[in-house]
């Protein structure tokens, strides 16, 4: 099995997702798994800032040179802030997906919904579980 | 669905990190590492496939040679041994049954290298075409016997490209191939292992297609990758091979071609001897050619940020006219481009259209195909200016 790396602290979708509560800002971007997956990601098409999000909506999407990926909402809320780099340097998801490769910051409207998510534990078991 | 199949190179595959996809029935690499550096590399320095899914047809006897001139739309009588040559198969209606390379090994000899997917098909139709010509006695049309054999499970086959290959070739096994022209092929030994090297390819530079025993593959397979990693050389996967062929805008049989398809509506028509012997298909096409085809195959470049991708509607004020048959990040071009049927006047350079990527309407440009230009042209290119 690929190593894969997901830190502590951080929330996980069954989507692939990872989300960081940072105060009343929740940053959003992909796993280190979905990343690997798609291989070198040439194109991300997200949302303007100011678009409000239901939990489970396809926000954007991210592109591979083989395959397409939807990006759901982890949490409901609006969206404040869209990575404006990932335009011209899509590879930073590859890179540093979760770095430079974060996707949005949402904010919230109810930071509870954040406890539906797993921890980084629970996400490795869901990955293992679709790796065989 | 049964399992796929496994090429003889199937652990090698694995252990150097090769994620296998399922392709035409057969399990194999689409990537080791990135696309994008295996795409680099062939364009820059070399890349390594195993390409041991496509099948190998011989055919031999006295008759071989006039049965290959009627079923296939390229000139057989001018083949010279030790030459190969692109050409396709058609049924009646002109439409394309396979398209692949003719080798000539002797005077009465032959191979087809097919397609994986079309390899069943094309040995009941070479079998079925013969039959029906002579009336069921198994000879062919100028009246000689043709043996006919399916070799491919016991064939494997190397795509070695990129400038580089001569050297990487040179390298491992001492073998020169200065006097190798393209499209010409001979009996070569790579470390004592016989193999046929042809010097042909499917992503638009130069390099070799190796031909040789299953159980000779791995060996040749990590002689040549060892050789090469030092002049940038990478194992490269069935991703990097569709980007190649697609910026060279060669054909890809299932997406471009099909049954339904002619050569004429593929652009392919300086592959078809309309002034040679008969062959079968040639009446329609003929009748195609004074009429027109209906449509035709573009190559096009999105203005919109965006890809288009193989089934993609083509639409042009507000109406469906055609589809994507193949689209893809060009890695040389930092561009989407991507081929697709459209009416005649809108397949000229220049013309524009839309494509509906999910719920956009992409702007595209109709450009020249290929949309990188192959080695051997780049090279008269410089000698112009």
């Amino acid at each position: 099995m690929a190593e894969y790396e997901f830190p502590e602290g951080l929330r996980y979708s069954e989507e692939d997702e990872w989300a960081r509560l940072e105060g009343d800002r929740l940053v959003v971007g992909i796993t280190d798994y979905a990343q690997q997956k798609l291989g070198d990601i040439v194109f991300v098409e997200l949302p303007e800032a100011g678009t409000h999000v239901e939990k489970g909506d396809r926000f954007g999407s991210i592109e591979s040179v083989k395959a397409v990926a939807d990006l759901f909402a982890p949490a409901s809320g609006e969206i404040i802030e869209v990575n404006p780099d990932l335009e011209d340097h899509p590879e930073l998801v590859n890179e540093d997906c979760y770095g430079d490769g974060w996707m949005v910051v949402i904010a919230p409207d109810d930071p509870a919904e954040l406890d539906d998510l797993m921890d980084a534990a629970a996400y490795a078991k869901h990955v293992e579980s679709r790796e065989d | 669905m049964s399992r796929p199949r496994r090429t003889p190179l199937d652990a090698l595959h694995r252990a150097l990190g090769g994620r296998m996809v399922e392709f035409a029935g057969f399990s194999l690499p689409v990537r080791y590492g990135s696309i994008l550096a295996e795409h680099r590399a062939v364009r820059e320095a070399a890349g390594l496939f195993d390409v041991s899914h496509m099948g190998q047809l011989h055919l031999e006897g006295p008759g071989a040679r006039a049965a290959l001139e009627w079923l296939l739309c390229c000139p057989i009588a001018t083949l010279g041994i030790g030459r190969v040559r692109y050409g396709m198969l058609l049924n009646h209606r002109g439409g394309v049954v396979d398209d692949l390379t003719v080798y000539r090994t002797g005077p009465g000899q032959f191979f087809l290298c097919v397609n994986a997917a079309r390899r069943e098909r094309v040995r009941a139709w070479v079998r079925e075409q013969l039959a029906a010509e002579s009336g069921g006695t198994g000879r062919s049309p100028a009246g000689g016997p043709v043996r006919i054999e399916d070799r491919s499970d016991t064939t494997a086959l190397l795509a070695l490209q990129g400038p580089r290959s001569p050297e990487v070739l040179e390298r491992a096994f001492g073998v020169s191939t200065r006097d190798l022209r393209r499209f010409a092929f001979r009996p070569v030994e790579l470390g004592g292992h016989r193999a046929r090297l042809s010097r042909t390819g499917y992503t638009g530079e130069d390099g070799f297609e190796i031909y040789l025993a299953a159980e000779d593959a791995e060996p040749v397979f990590r002689a040549l990758l060892d050789a090469g990693r030092p002049l940038g050389l990478l194992p490269a996967g069935l991703g990097a091979r569709d980007t190649l062929r697609l910026e060279a805008a060669l054909p890809l049989y299932g997406h471009e071609l099909d049954e339904d398809t002619s050569p004429l509506e593929a652009g392919l028509e300086r592959f078809v001897k309309f002034d040679g012997p008969e062959f079968l298909g040639a009446k329609a096409l003929r009748e195609q050619r004074a009429r027109g085809p209906a449509r035709r195959l573009c190559g096009f470049v999105l203005e919109d940020r965006g890809i288009a991708r193989a089934g993609h509607a083509i639409v042009s004020e507000g109406c469906e006219i055609g589809r994507v048959t193949s689209g893809a990040p060009s890695p040389t071009l930092g561009k989407s481009i991507g081929l697709g049927y459209v009416p005649p006047p809108l397949a000229r350079p220049g013309a524009g259209f839309r494509v509906r990527v999910r719920d956009r309407e992409l702007r595209a440009r109709v450009v020249e195909i290929p949309f990188v230009p192959p080695a051997h042209l780049r090279r008269a290119k410089v000698r112009e200016d």
